[in-house]
Formats: C-alpha cells, sequence, structure tokens
C-alpha cells in the first residue's frame, strides 16, 4: 500500500517510518480496542448463561436461527462487496467503487432490517424484552451494539458514497457542499423508508389471512411510504448524474480501505457473536 | 499576509469548486479562535497541563477537607455524605483529572519531539481528544452546582461498586454524571492513545529505530496501549451500570439474576491496567530525568523497556488481587496472587537499572533531580507494601484498610506525582524558555517529601490497627488518634510544600530568568531545540545516529550540520515545511458531546410517548457530534507551506494547499 500511495503522490503523503499508512494503522489499533468492547460484552452474556437465574427464559423457546443464518450470509456476502469495492477504488474506477459500495450498503440494510424484525418478533411474539429477563438484558445489550456498529458502518458508507460525487477542478460546479448534504440526506431517508416499507410489507404478509388481502392492507398502510421512497429514488439518481470530472480517485483508495477494515471486522465479530450466543444453545 | 494568499489561490486555479465560507481554514493563532482551534501538539499539551494542575488542585483541596474531618475522633467539620462525595471526588479527580491528564501533557508536548517529529499523527484527533476530556471533566463536576437533594456530586467512591450505585440505593443523579463523565473520558483517553500509538510506529525521524527510541516514548507507546485495551472494559461496565440505571435492566441487579461481582472484574480488569497507565509515564519521565543529570547513558536500556513492556502485559492478569476477600476460590487466589508478585520482578530490574544509572555517574543535584531521587525511594516503599498485598492471606487483613491507602499514596504520590513534579522542573525551561528557581524548587521539594511521608506513613500503623478505609469518623478509644493527628498535620505541610511548588512555577512562567537553548546540557532530541520550539518544531527532520540522538549530535557537529543543511534544501524543493491548518470542528464534536451528556445525565426520565427534554437534548448533542465530524471529514485534511529564509524568519505560504 505504502509504495502505492507514494506513487500518487509523493510530494505530499507523508513516507512513514514502517511503510503502513497512518489511517490503517489507526484502523487497526481502534479495532485491537474494539476487540475488547465486544469481548466484554460477549463474557458477561455467555456467564449469565453458566449462571442463568431460576425461572429464566430458554433461548432455544425464543430464537429462531433460520431467519439469524440467512441474515448472517448477507452480512458476509456484503464484506465480499466492501473487499470489490476496496479493490476498484485501488485501480481508479470509480463507477465500479460506487456499485459495491452501493451493494455492501444494501446488504447491510438488509442485516439490519432482519435485526429490526428479530427484534419486535422477541419483544412483542416471544415476551422477551430488555428488562424483564437476564437473558434479554444481555441478549439486547450485545447484539445492539453490534447492530449500532452496522448501522455507523452503513453510515459510513453512505457518505464515501456521496463523498465519491465531489466535484474536482475544472468542474463547474459550485455548489457542491450544500449538494453533498442534501444528497447524503436524501440516500439516509431513502434508506429508512426502504426498511420501514419492507418490514410493512411483511407485517402484512404475516397478519392478513390471504395475498390479496395482504397487499390491499399494505398499499394503504404504506402509501405515503412507497411514495416518499420513489421521490427519494428519484433524488438518488438525480443527485448521481454525471456532471465531470470528480475529486475521488486512487488517492482516497486508504480512506475507502480503512473503512472496509471497520466493515470486516463488524462481519467478523457477529461471526463470533452468532456463534456464541445462538449456535452454542442448540450443541 | 494571509488574505493576499488566499486571493492568489483563487485568481491562480479560478476553475476550482468554491468551498463554502464556514469550511474556510481558521488561521487565527492568537487569542480565544486560536486555542479553540489549535491542532499544534505543543499547544494542546499546554492546555492538557493547564486544566490536569487545576484539577489537581482542587482534588488536593478535597483530600485536605477529608484529612480535617479525620484529624481528631467524632469530628463533624463534614457529614458522612459530604464525606462520602469528598473522598468519591478526590479519588476520581486525582486519577482522570489529573495525573493521566498531566501525563498526556507531557506525551503530547515532549513525545513528539522526541521522535523528531513536526506533530501528530492526527492533529485535528488530538484536538478532539483535548476538548472531549474537558467535556468530561465538566460532567464529573457539575453536580457540586446543582442542588444536593437530586443531583450532587457522584458519592459512590471511584470503584463505584453496584449495588452502591444502583439507582435503588442512589437514586439520585450523581452516578449518572459520574458514568457518563468516566464514558467521556475514556472516549478522549482512547483516541489521544490510537494517535500516540500511530505516531510512535509511523512519525520516527530517519534512523530513530524502535530500539532508539527514548525510554520515555516507549513508556508512552506502552501505556496508550494499556488504554486502548483496558478502557473498553470500564466503558461496557459503564453502559451496563447506565442500562440498569435508566432502563430497568438486571446486569448487576440481584432481584433480576444478575451479580454485582461482575462489575468487580470488569471494574479491575480496567483497574488493575489503569495503575500502570499512571506510573509507567513516570517511570518514563524518570528514565529521562536520571541519566541527564547522571551525566551518563541509561543502564541496561533494553532491559528497562523489555521490564516496561513486561509490566504492561503482566498487567492485565492480575486486576482479582483487588478482590482476594470476594470468595473467589483457591486456584484463583492462588494464580493471581503468583502473577503479582511476578510484577515485582520487571518493576525491581528497572530500580536496579536506574541505581545502575546512578552508580559511577557525576550526579548534579538539581529539583529534578531531587523529585527523581525522591520518586526512586518512595516508589520502592510503596511496592513494598504491594508485595505484602500480594499475599492472599495477609492481604486479608489489609484489605479496606488504611494500609492500602498508605500503600497506594505512596506510589501515586511518592510515585506517579512526583516524577510529573520532577518532569515540570526538567522540561520547563524548553517549553517556557525560563528556568524555575533552583533554591525554591528545592525548598518545595523538601517540604513535599517531609509532608508526604509524615502524612501517609502513619497510616500503615493505622491500617494494621484496623481503621477502616471510607469511613467519615472514629470513636477516640480506638488506639487511633495520634496517628490520625498526625497524619492531619502532615497533609497541611503537603499542601504548604505543593502551594510553594505551584507558586513558584507560575511566579517562572512570567518572570522567571531566561535560558537559552538546552538548558540541562540533554541528551535526547527536544533540547535540539530552541526554547520554546517553534510551531513547526524542526527547520529540518533530523537523521537519528544513536539512542541518545542530540548528545551523539553534539560531539559530531560537522557531520550533523551537513546533513541538516542537505535536508533542508531536500523539503525546501519538496515545497519547504508542511503545516497542518487549525480546525474548529473537533471542538464542535466535543462540545456535541457535552450537551448530549448533559442531557443524558440532568434529566428525568419521562415515561409519556414522545420526545421530552432528556431525549430531546442528548439527540441535539448527538446531531451536534455528527455535523461536526461530518465537516471535520468535508474540510479535508489539507495544509500550508513554511519556508525559513536566511535569517531564519518564517514565511507562510498557502498557495498550494494539500
Amino acid at each position: 500500500m505504502s509504495s502505492h500511495a507514494a506513487t500518487i503522490d509523493h510530494h505530499h503523503d507523508p513516507t512513514t517510518s514502517t511503510g503502513i499508512p497512518n489511517k490503517k494503522l489507526l484502523m487497526w489499533a481502534f479495532l485491537a480496542s474494539d476487540c475488547m468492547f465486544f469481548g466484554t460484552l460477549i463474557s458477561t452474556h455467555l456467564i449469565y448463561r453458566l449462571h442463568p437465574p431460576a425461572g429464566g427464559l430458554d433461548p432455544k423457546a425464543v430464537f429462531s436461527p433460520e431467519l439469524t443464518s440467512f441474515s448472517t450470509f448477507i452480512l458476509l456476502m456484503s464484506s465480499l462487496m466492501m473487499a470489490l469495492a476496496v479493490t476498484a477504488i485501488q485501480k481508479g474506477n470509480v463507477k465500479s467503487c460506487r456499485w459495491s459500495l452501493l451493494t455492501t450498503i444494501f446488504f447491510g440494510m438488509i442485516f439490519l432490517g432482519c435485526q429490526v424484525y428479530e427484534f419486535q418478533h422477541f419483544v412483542y411474539d416471544k415476551k422477551m424484552t430488555l428488562s424483564n429477563s437476564l437473558l434479554g438484558t444481555t441478549f439486547y445489550t450485545l447484539t445492539g451494539t453490534h447492530g449500532c456498529h452496522v448501522a455507523i458502518g452503513v453510515l459510513w458508507l453512505v457518505l464515501m458514497y456521496v463523498r465519491s460525487f465531489k466535484p474536482g477542478t475544472g468542474s463547474a460546479q459550485r455548489t457542491w457542499f450544500s449538494a453533498q448534504i442534501l444528497h447524503a440526506a436524501t440516500l439516509i431517508v431513502l434508506l429508512l423508508l426502504v426498511l420501514k416499507v419492507t418490514l410493512g410489507l411483511v407485517h402484512a404478509l404475516q397478519v392478513e389471512p390471504g395475498f390479496g388481502a395482504a397487499m390491499t392492507s399494505f398499499l394503504k398502510h404504506e402509501f405515503l411510504g412507497i411514495a416518499g421512497m420513489m421521490l427519494a429514488l428519484w433524488g438518488c439518481v438525480w443527485f448521481a448524474r454525471p456532471r465531470g470530472p470528480v475529486q475521488f480517485g486512487v488517492a482516497n483508495a486508504i480512506d475507502v480501505e480503512s473503512m472496509g477494515l471497520y466493515w470486516h471486522f463488524v462481519d467478523i465479530v457477529w461471526i463470533v457473536i452468532f456463534t456464541a450466543v445462538y449456535l452454542l444453545e442448540y450443541l | 499576509m494571509d488574505a493576499s494568499a488566499n486571493t492568489a489561490y483563487l485568481t491562480k486555479e479560478e476553475q476550482a469548486p468554491a468551498a463554502p465560507k464556514f469550511l474556510a481554514h481558521p488561521t487565527a493563532k492568537t487569542g480565544l479562535m486560536g486555542w479553540l482551534t489549535t491542532v499544534d501538539h505543543k499547544k494542546i499539551g499546554f492546555l492538557y497541563g493547564f486544566f490536569a494542575l487545576i484539577f489537581f488542585l482542587i482534588g488536593g483541596f478535597e483530600a485536605l477537607l477529608i484529612r480535617t474531618q479525620l484529624m481528631v475522633p467524632n469530628n463533624n467539620v463534614l457529614t458522612a455524605q459530604q464525606y462520602n462525595t469528598l473522598f468519591t471526588m478526590h479519588g476520581t479527580t486525582m486519577i482522570f483529572l489529573a495525573v493521566m491528564p498531566l501525563s498526556s501533557a507531557f506525551f503530547n508536548f515532549i513525545m513528539p519531539l522526541q521522535i523528531g517529529a513536526r506533530d501528530v499523527a492526527f492533529p485535528r484527533l488530538n484536538a478532539f481528544s483535548l476538548w472531549t476530556f474537558v467535556a468530561g471533566a465538566i460532567i464529573l463536576n457539575i453536580g457540586w452546582f446543582l442542588p444536593a437533594d437530586k443531583y450532587g456530586a457522584p458519592d459512590g467512591a471511584w470503584v463505584g461498586y453496584p449495588p452502591i450505585t444502583s439507582k435503588t440505593f442512589n437514586p439520585k443523579h450523581s452516578i449518572d454524571f459520574w458514568v457518563m463523565g468516566l464514558q467521556l473520558l475514556g472516549v478522549a483517553s482512547i483516541a489521544a492513545s490510537l494517535n500516540f500509538i500511530v505516531t510512535i510506529i509511523n512519525m520516527r525521524a530517519p534512523g530513530m529505530t524502535m530500539m532508539r527510541l527514548p525510554v520515555f516514548v516507549w513508556m508512552t507507546l506502552v501505556t496508550s496501549f494499556l488504554i486502548i485495551l483496558s478502557f473498553p472494559a470500564i466503558t461496557i461496565a459503564l453502559v451496563q451500570l447506565m442500562m440498569d440505571r435508566n432502563f430497568s435492566t438486571s446486569f448487576f441487579e440481584v432481584s433480576g439474576g444478575g451479580m454485582p461481582i461482575l462489575w468487580q472484574h470488569l471494574f479491575w480488569v480496567f483497574g488493575h491496567p489503569e495503575v500502570y497507565i499512571l506510573i509507567l509515564p513516570a517511570m518514563g519521565i524518570i528514565s529521562e530525568i536520571l541519566p541527564t543529570f547522571s551525566r551518563k547513558p541509561l543502564f541496561g536500556y533494553p532491559i528497562v523497556v523489555f521490564s516496561g513492556a513486561c509490566i504492561g502485559f503482566l498487567g492485565f492478569a492480575v486486576w482479582s488481587h483487588h478482590m482476594f476477600t470476594t470468595g473467589m476460590g483457591t486456584v484463583a487466589t492462588a494464580a493471581f496472587a503468583l502473577a503479582t508478585m511476578a510484577i515485582a520482578v520487571p518493576t525491581g530490574v528497572k530500580i536496579f537499572n536506574w541505581i545502575g544509572t546512578l552508580w559511577g555517574g557525576h550526579l548534579m543535584m538539581r529539583t529534578p533531580m531531587l523529585f527523581a531521587l525522591g520518586f526512586v525511594w518512595m516508589f520502592m516503599l510503596g511496592g513494598m507494601s504491594g508485595i505484602m498485598h500480594s499475599a492472599a492471606p495477609a492481604d486479608a487483613q489489609q484489605h479496606d484498610s488504611y494500609f492500602v491507602v498508605a500503600h497506594f499514596h505512596y506510589v501515586l504520590i511518592g510515585g506517579s506525582i512526583f516524577a510529573l513534579l520532577a518532569g515540570l522542573h526538567y522540561w520547563f525551561p524548553l517549553m517556557f524558555g525560563r528556568k524555575v528557581s533552583e533554591g525554591w524548587g528545592r525548598v518545595s521539594f523538601w517540604v513535599i517529601f517531609v509532608g508526604f511521608n509524615v502524612t501517609f506513613f502513619p497510616m500503615h500503623f493505622l491500617g494494621l490497627n484496623g481503621m477502616p478505609r471510607r469511613t467519615f469518623t472514629y470513636d477516640p478509644n480506638l488506639g487511633w488518634n495520634s496517628a490520625n493527628f498526625i497524619a492531619t498535620m502532615g497533609a497541611y505541610v503537603l499542601g504548604i510544600g505543593m502551594f510553594i511548588y505551584f507558586a513558584v512555577l507560575a511566579y517562572t512562567y512570567f518572570k522567571g530568568e531566561k535560558v537559552g537553548r538546552d538548558y540541562w546540557d540533554g541528551r535526547t532530541l527536544e533540547w535540539s531545540l530552541q526554547n520554546p520550539p517553534p510551531e513547526y518544531n524542526f527547520s529540518a527532520i533530523p537523521t537519528v545516529h544513536a539512542r541518545d540522538a542530540w548528545w551523539y549530535e553534539k560531539h559530531n557537529q560537522a557531520e550533523v550540520e551537513k546533513e541538516r543543511a542537505q535536508h533542508a534544501k531536500e523539503e525546501e524543493a519538496h515545497g519547504g515545511i508542511h503545516m497542518p491548518y487549525g480546525s474548529i470542528w473537533p471542538f464542535v464534536a466535543s462540545m456535541g458531546l457535552l450537551v448530549a451528556a448533559i442531557g443524558a445525565t440532568c434529566f428525568d426520565a419521562n415515561p409519556n410517548p414522545g420526545i421530552h427534554a432528556k431525549l430531546g437534548i442528548t439527540l441535539v448533542g448527538g446531531v451536534i457530534t455528527f455535523l461536526g465530524i461530518y465537516f471535520w471529514s468535508l474540510e479535508g485534511n489539507e495544509g500550508y507551506h513554511l519556508h525559513l529564509d536566511k535569517d531564519g524568519k518564517v514565511v507562510e505560504d498557502h498557495s498550494h494547499r494539500h
């Protein structure tokens, strides 16, 4: 990487003592620290699984491993897309990088959607809340912290994707700053609405007796959401229209790569959580 | 000059997309804006030191109130509640708001100079650490200014054991301040440590190999790793406590199946490394001062470095020796006792190496040297009583008694504080170009030394005679009267000593005698600079040829001068000295955290649906922080260039920013 960075700009990428870019080293050190955060949370959960209170909930009666396996697979695939985004920008392929970022965001949102669905399913159908059982206390805190990490990752990906539209020297665009902010806001609104509408669809399919009734109920309840979603989608496409040279390329590879390290780490943590919290219960 | 440079920039590259006005880089170098937007590691270090000294004086004042209450039996200067608040805040303030930031002040100011760097790796992140530390300090102390019946300052001891800190037994917001204050301080410490780690590993001058790093830099590195690896444990423990208090979870609630002992484990997994976070920087400072004033290189440099790293590693394997009396079982107790005794080995090795440094040296008995020698002696005494604690059966007798109080004040005052006071005297000429009066320095040392021992030595006997910690008064017939009285008198002497020390320091800052470069005839690179150091630190990045880099330069001047001229020419050919722009956004992000923390701590939860004060203000703070970070990233990390003309005068050049 360092030789890579050096060939981009001899002039200002300060050569580091080790050859490792500063941002990468910072991210590695932060992830070492983050290991301890999750280590503490996972330990807390496992300790209380080893010493469960009398009459506590049985996790096997609560968990639905099929859905969680699916979302785990999706998160793994998002890591693949993240890796492709890093490769693309290292080769200077902005367009391919953008698509890979968008796919990563999309998969990340599927994971988050599954988690939202899982939480509300556990709370309303399985009667496990944050405060009514020790299992709920440790489970929601641990997986919720992981979900926050994924959400921060998605936000970071969104801002990086939008950042790739910052106009470069030679562009006539003079309002890039407000464009950046509006673009990011529109994309975030789009993602939230997609989440809401999809969950509404799932809810309608589960509650209503037939497919037709489900669709009617879905359209009735989510009409505004769908309209807003379409509008936001149009906004995102409009902001992404080609407008001349951009200030985003090989020089930004290190930014995307640091973000990728974070994303992969959050993914790996989930594999540990999935194993320790869900799969171990079925051994 | 700045303005003209900016115009030149715009006319030259007319096509460049305009940045909005409020993202323009601040150029103020003085005044309030200069301080709020600074990214200069020396100014940030100065601010850390400034705030740390204020809190050191506050914590010291709290200690004097505690000692006044304990002067005579059945005293009623303080109520039990006030006493609880004072010893809680004394401990928390001294650890998190005095010793840690004072160490951080030296990390910031001295470490980049010692490795031959122009700044830390992430200057704006450094500013964020500073202001987040300030926000945490405000939250921790905000309770003093709010009504005591509902708020008040934290009163659950610095260890905050539930159920003392649970909602049931402590419904006031004081514990919320403690939880959120420590959370912010943790964010600040971790961010700062990540920065130092990258700086030390990646920003060393050419030739500055890891085994040529000054020991202080090594100890900065080890301490930073301890911080990033141990703080997460308390962060999560605090999150769990916060959830218990605010969202009725039962992490530490016995009624819900939780176990309060879990808190003790999580706290001490952090708490024991924290002890080394407090002492390792001190050991680093001592390892700089002893060679300088012995006129000899440090004895056994690699052994000293490895011992420091070894202490860091072992520090993670001994936490349960704080819990010998909780009934962990024989195996766990024996294992933690053995690991604790093992730590005495690298510590003893360090002490012998310091003695080896003194041995046969040409000793200069100046004030920093006096404090350093005081450190070696007093820290050793504290270490000895530490080994006594490591024997679990003996510890069962000493646990939570004044013997423990005596022990940790010997390692924290006789250890950390002595070394930090030594460091202030030692680096003062470099930082401010003035020297502290030798006579007054000696007076302050001896008064502090005597006061300290008179205060804390009798506490060993008090502890062995059964006086428990954290009791606000005692009966006259327990045999504790005279020792307590002596300790209080000692505390007053110690207070006078500290007053002399800081009064002299303040006087010197304004009126002290000016001195030239390299006042102590030092050995490490920071002494190669003029004092106070210019904002760009090194006019040309030095090449390091030996462990005591500056000592080598002083004895090979011809070679070094040629090399420096060559470097300066090369840098000029590459555009000159690269400087980072200041930024207001780290400050904005930190103030967002402050607002969010005020929202989360100062208001009651409202069970009605909708957004109320607690959630609303917290969200506003969160949005401010997010925007601060977002604008921080959008403004970019570009900088400008400096050129030194023939007379060494600085010319700023904003024409090609990067």
